[in-house]
């Protein structure tokens, strides 16, 4: 039986609630209407493209704003695409990092193709081969606290793997202009 | 090579202070030898070594959007790897300054070198960055402020392309 169980919406609406003032940047598709989904913000950056650049972004941003926590949402298809920044972030080591895939298995916003995680791929060793510290691996709704603790409490930098199912969602797409949302976001960090 | 030797790496590092670019993202290249050691020597300076040029721009990006000024250094061949993440500062209109050392074009050695140093200014114009190429050590410094400036002020992507010509063709031994 596949791993990939979770419903994204309800698990991303439950995790989202916990996340106090934790600024949000996400990965191209499904993720970042996840978290408009959500409950919209002006602390949530949200991406169009860019495919593989997620983690650095938050990353960038984390080094930028030490005090605050940065959480990072993205997918399967999109951190693999830039897979070795999770050296970058080993190496940097930021403590305010936490870094979330909602693993579908799939190329979600293509047409559903089959990913590598559907096949021997395991992000969440890859992970740990980088040096990233602590990592989980998400199955059931019930383990949401456990990881709302590791995301945004636990020193960082930390990942955790969501299995997730491919599910039919109602769109929720966030605001499209790059400068917009760059400059909420900047606007509610105090910087535009 | 040239026997005179102006230290344009520590006229880029003194325009870098000047303007509170405190984050260097690399993958090294043999004419930022100097530079990135001046950089890690630094410390209210931070260097993040990459795995690819791409999550540079990544890092600069999200750097200005959480309030900081970043930069990204490397060899021209890794601007080929950019391309599609360069989309990423100018869908935020976000500031990227990059600082390039060119490879494949004066009296290069090595052949496979030679097709991304010949694309690199049409490939980084293609995408909407402006290019400041310098032909001349004395005069990096000033084009690295030039291009530094329009970057943060005016929100562009702009790359220094500093030439083969200043660095010297590296000669594997044959020279």
């Amino acid at each position: 039986m596949a791993s990939n169980r979770l419903s994204r919406r309800p698990f991303m609406a439950e995790l989202l609630a916990h996340r106090g003032n934790s600024l949000i940047v996400t990965g191209l598709g499904s993720p970042s209407w996840d978290c408009f989904a959500a409950g919209d913000g002006p602390e949530i950056l949200y991406s169009w493209g860019g495919m593989g650049l997620a983690v650095p972004t938050a990353l960038g941003v984390a080094l930028a704003q030490p005090g605050r926590r940065v959480v990072c949402v993205t997918g399967d298809g999109e951190i693999l695409m830039g897979i070795g920044s999770l050296g970058v972030v080993a190496d940097q080591a930021p403590a305010n990092l936490a870094i979330l895939v909602l693993d579908n298995e799939s190329f979600g916003e293509t047409g559903r193709q089959r990913g590598l995680t559907a096949g021997r791929t395991d992000i969440a060793a890859v992970a740990q081969g980088f040096g990233i510290g602590q990592i989980m691996t998400v199955t059931e709704q019930g383990a949401v606290g456990k990881l709302a603790g590791l995301l945004f409490k636990t020193p960082g930098p930390v990942l955790a793997v969501a299995k997730i199912a491919i599910t039919d969602d109602p769109w929720a797409l966030p605001e499209k202009d790059g400068t917009a949302i760059a400059h909420r976001f900047r606007a509610a960090l105090g910087v535009a | 090579m040239s026997t005179k030797v102006h230290d344009w790496s520590a006229d880029v590092f003194r325009e870098m202070k000047a303007r509170s670019i405190a984050t260097v993202c690399t993958v090294p290249d043999g004419g930022l030898i100097q530079l990135l050691k001046m950089i890690e020597a630094e410390p209210r300076m931070r260097l993040v070594t990459l795995s690819t040029e791409p999550e540079g721009i990544g890092i600069a990006t999200g750097c200005w959007l959480g309030g900081g000024r970043a930069m990204v250094a490397m060899q021209s061949s890794g601007v080929g790897n950019c391309i599609n993440a360069l989309g990423l500062p100018l869908a935020y209109r976000a500031p990227c300054l990059m600082l390039v050392t060119m490879r494949g074009q004066w009296g290069e050695f090595n052949p496979w070198q030679v097709p991304m140093g010949q694309a690199t200014r049409p490939a980084l114009e293609a995408v909407g960055v402006k290019c400041f190429p310098v032909g001349k050590a004395e005069e990096v410094g000033e084009t690295f402020a030039a291009a530094a400036d329009i970057a943060f002020n005016s929100r562009v992507s702009a790359a220094v392309l500093v030439s083969q010509r200043i660095i010297g063709a590296k000669g594997f031994g044959q020279e």
